[in-house]
């Protein structure tokens, strides 16, 4: 399929949620190619607990939209095995926390297939799953875990944050020849049930576009403080970075939108000029993005680096009641703080 | 004859007692579940909005499921250990789990059985050896433990594991039966067969009607209850759990129940055929209850009496929940260790009252 030169969401009025422009790309993939199916637990008729699959089945029928019994250890492997076959299945994960159960197929085989054969096999599956908390669904639903994925090689990873970048990155992650994780936030879909904030939905071109791997998007530009998120607080930290602006602090905001490979560039250039970093991460505070991205500010710009803060979930499992998620799970008042705190 | 007549007035009276006990614990649960419903729909509409309202989150309602708990239970002590999926209320009523402060966890309030940190599918009762988890299987592998460790202390306690018909799929049970045969563990493994796991008929992913059948290749004990009776589950369950109390091993026991409401209340069940919603109505364990009591001699007026008390005691442990503190914020830093550790974790007000004391 050629690549079509990517046309910015501005180019088109027609709006669409993040679950839509996500699902406009598995159908266009699975209409050009029939190698590619679905396959996971509620994808069929339910459509995925989250619209990722919502309205494929009565296109694709049975056979390649496929519900799964609850074995995410098979199912998720059985991925990699067709994927070794040169087919190219997208795998969802109902959320991500599930991934306990299935993680030896994950990073053991599909991670390391490729690396362990010299390079003689791949593994072109997408493992897509649902991220993120704000709703008290509390510890074993509301994870992020994007360094957890990130860490370990062999993973191409991507996390969306507008409906934009979705579409592109799933046509790119389906095309890509390796295996590649999408972790798409339950808030940012435009649910039903789970009204999602200002920000994911955006035009999307109907033709299929690809966002490249390792492009991060400069979402505002601004000279004093430099920001880098990703997924929903994305949103939260436009938010923050609005309401700074009254005050004159202008903030500069990166959306990673690619973990795995990592926009290293953008980010230190940002940094040389704002010498202020703040990291945004809904993940846990330790051995994750957000001491990644510091550690990366530090070897490349050290020398500019005045002031830098982490703006994370802090090391404790997330809790259920609303006054104790509220807390631990960072809001646009918490960024606007650290932006504050590096600022002054 | 005497004898045989006293004896079979004992066991009628026992058997009054049990249904008695039996019949409470299921319409607890269901006026439970229904009253839950209420609560959880407040401040969710006219739009559905998951976070909102006071019991927020994703909410796993039982009502359908009571006979399988009561049945189950009626053969347990405080000391038995019992694992439950994320549909839990039905199991934690009929182990004696304390009901006020189980409802103040689902309203996320202070003097919840986890302080508010758990919510309803993460219930921990440790004064009755009750705990339930929100991932599918991951209660069965710890009820095996508790077994192992009763085999281990000589004691003749039991572990019993409650699980759905999608979690036979899953390898933590598969592996659990293994090493629960293997090692003639006192468990049981109680799957509860509503069907549906979500909005998966149970043929499309699991290729054999009879669930415990599971068990035939691991060399354990096995039986299906088809009816949903809770008279009927009783009797199986009191072969499985005397067999491992007595220390001849394991057993999967699969019941028929019903799912009433959606998997979660939210769900529009559009997957659902109608005819499958209104046979699940129709085969109803509470009324094929009251047919038992009837038989036993209750009359109308013991049932409604018994029926009174039940909700009774619901509404009160509703209310109180409802009456309780919100916890505290800073609470959210606490539990995560036992023996704690100094300044942990990490958190960002610290750091920037630490970079504010820096810079004065």
């Amino acid at each position: 399929m050629a690549q079509v030169e990517e046309p910015g969401p501005e180019a088109t009025d027609r709006e669409l949620t993040m679950s839509r422009a996500m699902v406009e790309a598995i159908a266009t993939e699975m209409r050009e190619d029939e190698e590619v199916f679905v396959m996971g637990e509620d994808v069929a008729d339910y459509g995925g607990i989250f619209d990722s699959t919502e309205g494929l089945l009565e296109e694709f029928g049975y056979d390649r939209i496929v519900d799964v019994p609850i074995s995410e250890t098979s199912f998720i492997g059985a991925g990699v095995g067709a994927a070794m076959q040169g087919m190219r299945p997208i795998v969802e994960l109902m959320f991500a926390d599930f991934f306990g159960v299935a993680m030896d197929q994950i990073y053991n085989n599909m991670a390391k297939n490729a690396y362990m054969s010299g390079g003689s096999v791949s593994v072109p599956m997408v493992l897509m799953t649902a991220v993120g908390g704000t709703y008290n669904d509390a510890a074993q639903h509301s994870q992020t875990l994007y360094g957890t994925f990130a860490h370990l090689p062999g993973m191409k990873v991507v996390v969306p944050s507008t409906a934009y970048d979705a579409k592109g990155l799933m046509h790119a992650a389906i095309r890509d020849d390796d295996p590649v994780v999408y972790m798409f936030h339950k808030r940012l879909m435009g649910l039903a049930w789970m009204p999602a904030p200002e920000g994911p939905k955006t035009g999307v071109p109907e033709d299929d576009y690809e966002i490249g791997f390792g492009e991060a998007d400069v979402k505002r530009e601004g000279d004093d403080v430099t920001v880098v998120t990703l997924g929903l607080h994305v949103h939260r930290a436009l938010e923050a970075a609005a309401d700074l602006a009254d005050d004159g602090i202008e903030t500069e905001v990166i959306d990673l939108r690619t973990l795995v490979p990592l926009d290293t560039e953008t980010v230190l250039e940002s940094v040389r000029k704002t010498g202020k970093l703040v990291v945004v991460d809904e993940d846990y505070h330790s051995y994750g993005v957000s001491g990644e991205i510091v550690a990366r500010a530090s070897e490349g710009a050290l020398d500019d680096l005045e002031a830098v803060s982490r703006v994370t979930m802090p090391d404790t499992p997330i809790p259920y009641a609303r006054p104790l998620e509220n807390e631990v799970l960072p809001d646009a008042d918490d960024v606007a703080a650290a932006i504050r705190s590096v600022g002054e | 004859m005497r004898t045989l007549d006293v004896c079979s007035t004992v066991a009628i009276m026992v058997g009054a007692n049990t249904l008695q006990q039996m019949y409470e614990e299921m319409v607890t649960a269901r006026h439970y579940e229904e009253r839950l419903q209420e609560e959880y729909l407040e401040g969710k509409q006219p739009a559905f909005d998951i976070s909102a309202g006071p019991i927020p989150g994703e909410l796993h309602l039982a009502a359908g499921h009571e006979a399988s708990a009561a049945g189950v239970c009626a053969h347990l002590r405080d000391d038995d250990t019992v694992t439950a999926p994320h549909r839990p209320h039905h199991v934690a009523i009929s182990k004696g789990v304390d009901l006020e402060r189980m409802t103040a966890e689902i309203f996320g309030r202070e003097t919840g059985l986890s302080r508010g940190k758990g919510g309803h599918m993460h219930l921990y009762d440790p004064d009755v050896n009750f705990a339930c988890s929100g991932i599918i299987a991951q209660g069965v592998p710890p009820a095996v433990g508790a077994a192992l460790a009763a085999k281990k202390r000589n004691t003749d306690d039991v572990a019993v594991a409650f699980l759905g018909e999608g979690a036979i799929d899953q390898g933590a049970f598969l592996e659990s039966l293994n090493l629960a045969g293997v090692h003639d563990l006192p468990v049981v493994f109680v799957v509860e067969d509503n069907d549906w796991a979500i909005s998966m008929p149970k043929e499309r992913v699991t290729d054999v009607d009879d669930g415990s059948q599971r068990a035939d290749g691991f060399d354990v004990h096995r039986e299906r209850v088809d009816v949903d009776d809770a008279v009927a589950i009783y009797e199986a369950a009191g072969e499985a759990v005397g067999r491992a109390r007595d220390g001849n091993g394991p057993t999967v026991l699969e019941v028929q129940v019903h799912r009433r409401m959606g998997h979660f209340m939210g769900d529009p069940e559009a997957y659902r055929p109608d005819e499958d919603v209104e046979l699940a109505r129709e085969r109803d364990s509470i009324e094929r209850m009251e047919g038992h009591l009837e038989e036993h001699g209750f009359t109308g007026e013991d049932r409604a009496e018994i029926r009174e008390r039940a909700h009774e005691r619901v509404e009160e442990a509703i209310e109180w929940a409802k009456d309780q503190p919100q916890p505290d914020p800073e609470e959210a830093y606490e539990d995560v260790f036992t023996d704690e550790l100094e300044d942990w974790p990490e958190r960002r007000d610290r750091e920037l009252a630490a970079a504010d004391g820096g810079e004065e």
